[in-house]
C-alpha cells in the first residue's frame, strides 16, 4: 500500500515534467487513434459487406459493362434468391469538389437486397413510382440541405448532359456501419435517355448484385454464374461483396500501409520520449531508491515503483488521448465525410490505444529499473547531498 | 561487581577495496575490534580514511573483500543481498548526514516506512510511528512533508525512523554534518539519551570533535588502518 502511495505521488511530484509527458502521450495516442480510425474507415465498406451478396462484373475490368439480358439467366441459377443491377453514374453536383457516390439501380430489387438502407414505406413508394426520383442518405441530404420534393441536377461525366432528379426519400442506415452518403436513382431513367442519345450504350449494366439463398452457397453460385457466361462476348467475374470491396481497397494498399507505418512510428517516438522522462526521473530518485534498499526494501519493490510510475504516466496520457479522440474523430469525420462516410472510433482502436500505452509504460521503464536495481546502496547514497 | 557487557559486534581482519575500472583502490586494511552492547562509539578520521566504508560494512549495505563481521550471533559477511536486506530491516537503524527522507511522504509516513516490512497491522504501524515521533518531540509535525521542516526537524524525523523498528544497532553517518550548531546540539543530545536511557548501541562516523565528545568510545581511522586500541573517550 505504501509502495502504491509513493508510486502515485512520485508520478505527479514534478508536475511540469509529468504534465508535459502526459500531454505528449495524449497527443500521440490521439494521432494513433485517428490514424487507426482512418484505416478502419478505409475498410468500412469491406466490414459492412454481407456474406450473402455477390457482385458480378465484366471479367476484363469494372469499366466494361455487361448486357442486361444476363439478368434473367442469373435469376435462373440455383441458389440465387434475387438479382439487381446498376451502373456507376459519376455525376457532379454543381461543381466537382462536391463529390459523393451516385448510382443508377433497379430500385425495387436493390432496396430488397440492401435492407440496411431504411426508408419509410411512403418514401419507398414515392421513389418507386417516380422514374426521375432519387433517394439520398441522411448525411448527404443534411450536407446539402435537401428536403423531400427538392429538385436536384447532376452533371453527367460518363453520361453527358444535365440530369434532373427529385428527392423522394432519405434513407437511414440500419446501424453505424451503413454508408449514409450515397445517391440512388432509377436505372430505367438512365437507360431510356441513353437509348435516345447513344443507342449502342443502352441496355448495358455495370454490375449485378446477387442475393443468395444461403451464405454457404456463395462460392457455388459465383462459380455457376461465371460458368454460364464462359466463352461469351462478355465473360463475368463473380465474387462476394466483401472480396469485391477489398479489390478496391487493394488499389490503395500502399497508402494504407503508409498510414499504418506512421501510426506505429508515432508510438515509437513517444516511447522514446517517455523512456527519456523515466531515465531522468530514475536518475533523480536514485538516492530515494538507495534509502529504500537501505531500509530493507528489495529489487521487486523498486521495480514496482518505477514500472508503476511509468505506467501511471502513460495510462493517464492514454486516457486523456482516448477522451480527446472522440471529438477529434467527429470533427475529422465531418470535414472528410466525402472520403470517409463512416468514421467511427472502433472498440478495437481503443484496445490498441491501451495496449500501446501499456507497451510504452513497460518498455520505457526497463532500462531505468535495471539501473536502479544494479546500483549499489553505497553508490546510491553517495549521490545524495 | 561491575556488569559484564556482551559484544554486540565483532569485526575480524576486515579488508575492503574499490574497483575503478582496472584500478584497485584499497580502503580498509585488517580491521579488528569489538563493540559491546549499549556502547556509543564514534569513528573519527580525515576524509578518505575509510570511516564511512567501515560503517557501511557494519550496517550491511556494502560487502567486505575479506574478514568477518559478527552482529549478535550472525556473521553478516556470509549473507546474500536478500538476507542482508532482511537483516538490515530488523537490526539496523540509519541516520544520515542529509537526513535521506522520502520527499513525497509526510513525516509520519517516513517513520512508518520501515514498518511496512514487518507483520504489524496498519493501526500498530501508525501507533509505533506516532510514538517514535513523540520521542523526538515532533508529534505536532507528523503531517508535514520533509521540505516543510527545518534541517534539525528532518534529522529528528530520520532518528524517529531509525528507532521505530527497535533495531539492534543505530548507525549514524555525520548526523550533524548538515546542521547549524544549535540543531546539531539537539540531535547529539537526543542520540546521547537514546544511548543512556534506552541502551541503544550507536556507531557514529564524524569528523566533528564536538560530536565525537558525546560518544563513550572513540576510534580513529587513518588511511584505512585503525590507529588506536579500544579506549575510553579522552575528549
Amino acid at each position: 500500500m505504501m509502495i502504491l502511495k509513493i508510486l502515485f505521488r512520485n508520478a505527479f511530484h514534478n508536475k511540469l515534467r509529468s504534465g508535459l509527458t502526459i500531454l505528449g502521450i495524449a497527443v500521440a495516442i490521439l494521432a494513433f487513434g485517428l490514424l487507426r480510425t482512418v484505416i478502419s474507415s478505409w475498410y468500412a465498406g469491406v466490414e459492412a459487406a454481407s456474406t450473402s451478396r455477390l457482385v458480378t462484373r465484366n471479367a476484363i475490368s469494372i469499366i466494361f459493362t455487361l448486357p442486361l439480358s444476363y439478368n434473367e439467366k442469373i435469376r435462373q441459377i440455383e441458389g440465387v434468391k434475387m438479382v439487381s443491377y446498376g451502373n456507376w453514374f459519376g455525376g457532379v453536383y454543381i461543381e466537382e469538389k462536391n463529390f459523393f457516390p451516385n448510382f443508377c439501380v433497379e430500385p425495387r430489387t436493390y432496396l430488397e437486397i440492401y435492407p440496411e438502407f431504411v426508408l419509410s414505406p411512403a418514401e419507398k413508394k414515392a421513389f418507386l413510382a417516380d422514374r426521375k426520383g432519387f433517394v439520398a442518405g441522411r448525411k448527404l441530404a443534411a450536407k446539402y440541405g435537401w428536403k423531400i420534393g427538392d429538385p436536384v441536377t447532376l452533371k453527367g461525366t460518363i453520361y453527358p448532359g444535365n440530369w434532373d432528379f427529385v428527392l423522394r426519400g432519405i434513407y437511414k442506415g440500419r446501424d453505424d456501419t451503413t454508408d449514409e452518403t450515397q445517391f440512388y436513382f432509377h436505372w430505367d431513367y438512365l437507360n431510356e435517355t441513353i437509348k435516345k442519345v447513344s443507342p449502342p450504350r443502352a441496355d448495358q449494366v455495370g454490375f449485378y448484385m446477387i442475393a443468395v439463398t444461403r451464405p454457404d452457397l456463395s462460392a457455388d453460385v459465383a462459380l455457376a454464374v461465371d460458368k454460364t457466361f464462359k466463352n461469351s462476348l462478355a465473360e463475368t467475374l463473380t465474387e462476394t461483396e466483401k472480396a469485391f470491396n477489398q479489390g478496391f481497397i487493394a488499389m490503395s494498399g500502399a497508402i494504407v500501409t503508409a498510414i499504418q507505418m506512421v501510426s506505429f512510428v508515432v508510438i515509437i517516438i513517444i516511447m522514446a520520449v517517455v523512456a527519456n522522462t523515466m531515465a531522468m526521473t530514475t536518475r533523480e530518485r536514485i538516492g530515494d531508491y538507495a534509502i529504500m534498499k537501505t531500509l530493507g526494501f528489495g529489487g521487486r519493490d523498486i521495480t514496482v515503483l518505477i514500472f508503476g510510475e511509468s505506467l501511471v504516466i502513460s495510462l493517464t496520457g492514454c486516457l486523456t488521448g482516448m477522451i480527446l479522440t472522440f471529438p477529434a474523430a467527429a470533427a475529422f469525420g465531418q470535414s472528410l465525410a466525402n472520403f470517409f462516410p463512416i468514421f467511427i472510433v472502433s472498440r478495437e482502436t481503443l484496445y490498441l490505444d491501451i495496449l500501446a500505452a501499456i507497451l510504452i509504460g513497460c518498455l520505457a521503464a526497463i532500462i531505468p529499473t535495471r539501473q536502479a536495481i544494479r546500483i549499489g546502496i553505497a553508490d546510491g547514497l553517495r549521490r545524495i547531498g | 561487581m561491575a556488569e559484564q557487557k556482551q559484544n554486540i559486534v565483532e569485526i575480524r581482519h576486515l579488508y575492503k577495496s574499490y574497483h575503478r575500472g582496472s584500478l584497485v583502490v584499497p580502503v580498509l586494511f585488517d580491521i579488528t575490534f569489538d563493540i559491546v552492547s549499549g556502547e556509543f562509539l564514534a569513528l573519527m578520521g580525515p576524509s578518505g580514511s575509510g570511516k564511512t566504508t567501515l560503517l557501511n560494512l557494519l550496517a550491511g549495505i556494502d560487502k567486505a573483500d575479506e574478514g568477518s563481521i559478527r552482529v549478535g550471533d550472525l556473521d553478516i559477511t556470509t549473507f546474500s543481498e536478500t538476507e542482508l536486506a532482511h537483516w538490515r530491516a530488523n537490526h539496523v537503524g540509519f541516520i544520515f548526514q542529509f537526513y535521506n527522507l522520502i520527499p513525497v511522504l509526510k513525516a509520519i509516513e517516513n517513520v512508518e516506512l520501515p514498518l511496512h516490512l514487518t507483520s504489524l497491522s496498519k493501526r500498530e504501524r501508525r501507533d509505533h510511528a506516532e510514538m517514535a515521533l513523540r520521542m523526538v518531540g515532533l508529534e505536532h509535525r507528523m503531517d508535514h512533508y520533509p521540505q516543510e521542516l527545518s534541517g534539525g526537524e528532518q534529522q529528528r524525523v530520520a532518528i524517529a525512523r531509525a528507532i521505530v523498528t527497535d533495531p539492534t544497532i543505530l548507525v549514524a553517518d555525520e548526523p550533524t554534518g548538515d546542521l547549524d550548531r544549535v540543531s546539531a546540539e539537539e540531535i547529539l543530545a537526543m542520540m546521547e539519551r537514546l544511548n543512556s536511557e534506552m541502551g541503544k548501541t550507536i556507531i557514529m562516523v564524524t569528523h566533528d570533535p564536538r560530536a565525537a565528545q558525546r560518544a563513550k568510545i572513540l576510534r580513529h581511522l587513518d588511511k584505512g588502518y585503525l590507529t588506536d586500541d579500544d579506549s575510553q573517550n579522552p575528549l
